[in-house]
């Protein structure tokens, strides 16, 4: 008896502070949508107003016809599109190359691809600006997706650990039968390793839709802007009309929310998995 | 004729039956070189490459409009006595030695209340997750706006239980701690790690201490907590690299002024500075290695100090 009202006082305590840094964690997003509906006329009431008197949706289309909307999602889409083609033409290769084909360059190339990724982009960011400069690549959007056809050392060192989990059979099989090793990679391994594409995707995706700093060291032109850039141009334009910034900052981070309620699973794979093994 | 043909092979085979492995071997080489070209030329291309540039122009006065001069030390030597510089240093420091231990104490509590078995465990988790995936430009823009000191939503909260709100962004000496309140609003990810390492830990362990009497608070010190020290050690490291670079979060804040006064002026958004807006390109570069030095310098302090505080398990 005496333990079970134990555990039902400790029960209530963990929902207690759940609940309390739950309200921190929620409110900033019920705020978002409070002030997305708002009329302008209600925005610095005081004490705050959390129900709007009328829901003003007209925000969001306001907002749209503020800054170039479309282009800047065109734009971004374009981006995000080429470089997740270029990650999932590239890695599952490499990665391929380092855990399944016995050649004596794996090792050392896997040790340097764990130097690579903990090189901080600032060291070789310059370089690359002025080689991109030279090209006359500066102004478009090349810079921000060819590299990705190159590889990147994260998602390689990810893939790499899903290869090493397939039985080694698999290859056996195929080799005895004379598959030559494309097809081997193409139509054995690459099929089996799709959860794997899938985690290294959606980082992908999420990457160069919330990149920040790339667009804004080699776009210039507004023409170009992804909708990072165009938040936050907005923000310097615009600063005071804020339930139009709280409708396109619930624009630009539904799409993200949205993908992550559809493919959940794949999402906590990918984090734990980088954070553990 | 197809007997014939048989015969041949099998005769062609035989001879190279000694080989075979060297061939094979041969065969193995070039196709694990081929499928990692991409990468073996990217390292060369987007690493090795522009490593070795970079250590070349952070000794010139390398500018985008002119190729500048050997200078030899010359812009590590300006560094030291730049004010700005060292001002970015200290922020960054700041930043980096108060948030992520704080970031790592909350992030494994709450990942500590989520592992008991309680209700609505994957309705918690989701709510701690998703503010990890707003965009941090638009994190920057709702959090101005909470943080407003006359009209934000945490100002008025301070006023319903009495206090009276500070002016948060708009003063020095708060700027620094509302910043670390941002980043503790995406702490998410991070608990989401910490949880899959409390869901690591063998049952067994809980169970023998039950058998030994032992209470809820022991058995976090003497079992939770040293069997979480491999995440937390890989969450601290990950966690300093990251903040040392800190860069969109207090650039879009101040739209890349680092006001008021300096004080949200982070090094990287300094060198970002000194690199796009002023073309001190070589400058810049050796900003880049002074911070990749003192970058490795805490990670091999927290890998030296490795030894004193994690526990892996299964090693003694």
């Amino acid at each position: 008896m005496r333990n079970r009202s134990l555990r039902m006082t400790k029960n209530a305590a963990v929902h207690f502070f759940l609940l309390v840094f739950g309200i921190f964690f929620l409110s900033p997003f019920l705020w978002i949508l409070s002030t997305s509906l708002k009329p302008d006329d209600e925005l610095f009431l005081w004490p705050p107003k959390w129900i709007p008197s009328t829901l003003m949706w007209s925000n969001f289309p306001d907002a749209i016809s503020y800054f170039p909307f479309f282009t800047y999602l065109g734009n971004t889409m374009t981006i995000t599109a080429l470089a997740t083609i270029g990650i999932l033409f590239s890695c599952p290769l490499v990665a391929y190359s380092l855990a399944r084909i016995p050649w004596r360059g794996s090792k050392p190339l896997f040790g340097v691809t764990l130097i690579v990724m903990m090189l901080p982009y600032q060291v070789t960011m310059i370089p690359i600006f002025i080689v991109f400069k030279h090209l006359g690549w500066v102004g478009t959007n090349v810079p921000l997706w060819l590299p990705a056809f190159f590889g990147a050392p994260f998602y390689i060192f990810l893939l790499r650990q899903f290869f090493m989990g397939l039985p080694k059979e698999l290859e056996d099989a195929g080799r005895i039968d004379g598959a030559s090793e494309l097809r081997i990679y193409g139509q054995i391994m690459l099929p089996l390793c799709k959860p794997g594409l899938l985690t290294v995707a959606l980082f992908q995706i999420i990457g160069s839709w919330t990149d920040y700093q790339g667009p804004l060291i080699y776009l210039s032109d507004e023409a170009q802007y992804t909708l990072m850039l165009g938040l936050s141009s907005f923000k310097t334009q615009h600063g005071a009309e804020w339930q139009l910034m709280m409708a396109t900052s619930a624009m630009i981070t539904l799409p993200i929310i949205v993908l992550y309620f559809v493919v959940q699973k794949a999402f906590i794979r990918g984090i734990t998995f980088s954070g553990i093994k | 004729m197809a007997a014939s043909e048989n015969a041949g092979t099998t005769l062609k085979v035989l001879p190279e039956k000694k080989p075979k492995s060297s061939s094979y071997k041969k065969k193995m080489t070039l196709y694990g070189v081929l499928f990692a070209l991409p990468w073996i030329l990217g390292i060369l291309l987007f690493s090795a490459y522009p490593l070795l540039m970079s250590i070349y122009y952070s000794f010139t006065s390398y500018s985008i409009l002119d190729s500048g001069q050997w200078v030899g030390l010359g812009n590590y030597k300006e560094l030291m006595g730049d004010s700005t510089f060292r001002i970015s240093i200290y922020n960054t420091l700041y930043y980096t030695f108060i948030s992520v231990p704080l970031n790592i104490a909350v992030g494994v509590g709450l990942a500590l209340l989520l592992n008991t078995k309680i209700r609505g465990q994957g309705v918690y988790r989701t709510l701690f997750f998703i503010p990890s995936l707003v965009p941090a430009v638009a994190t920057t823009i709702i959090w101005l706006w909470l943080l407003n000191p006359q009209f934000g939503l945490v100002n008025y909260w301070l006023e319903q239980i009495g206090i009276s709100g500070p002016p948060w962004l708009g003063d020095e000496r708060w700027s620094k701690p509302s910043l670390i309140l941002m980043s503790l609003w995406g702490v998410g990810q991070a608990i989401i790690i910490y949880l899959a390492g409390l869901q690591d830990i063998p049952q067994d362990y809980y169970d023998a201490a039950d058998v030994d009497g032992a209470n809820t608070m022991r058995k976090l010190r003497h079992i939770t907590l040293p069997l979480m020290t491999p995440v937390i050690f890989f969450n601290l490291i990950m966690g300093v690299i990251g903040t040392m670079q800190n860069f969109v979060l207090p650039y879009t804040l101040t739209n890349g002024t680092g006001s008021p006064a300096d004080s949200l002026m982070f090094y990287v958004m300094y060198l970002y500075q000194n690199a796009f807006l002023y073309l001190k390109m070589g400058y810049a570069s050796a900003m880049a290695w002074i911070l990749f030095l003192i970058v490795l310098v805490l990670t091999i302090l927290i890998f030296v100090t490795q030894k004193r505080w994690v526990h892996y398990q299964g090693k003694e």
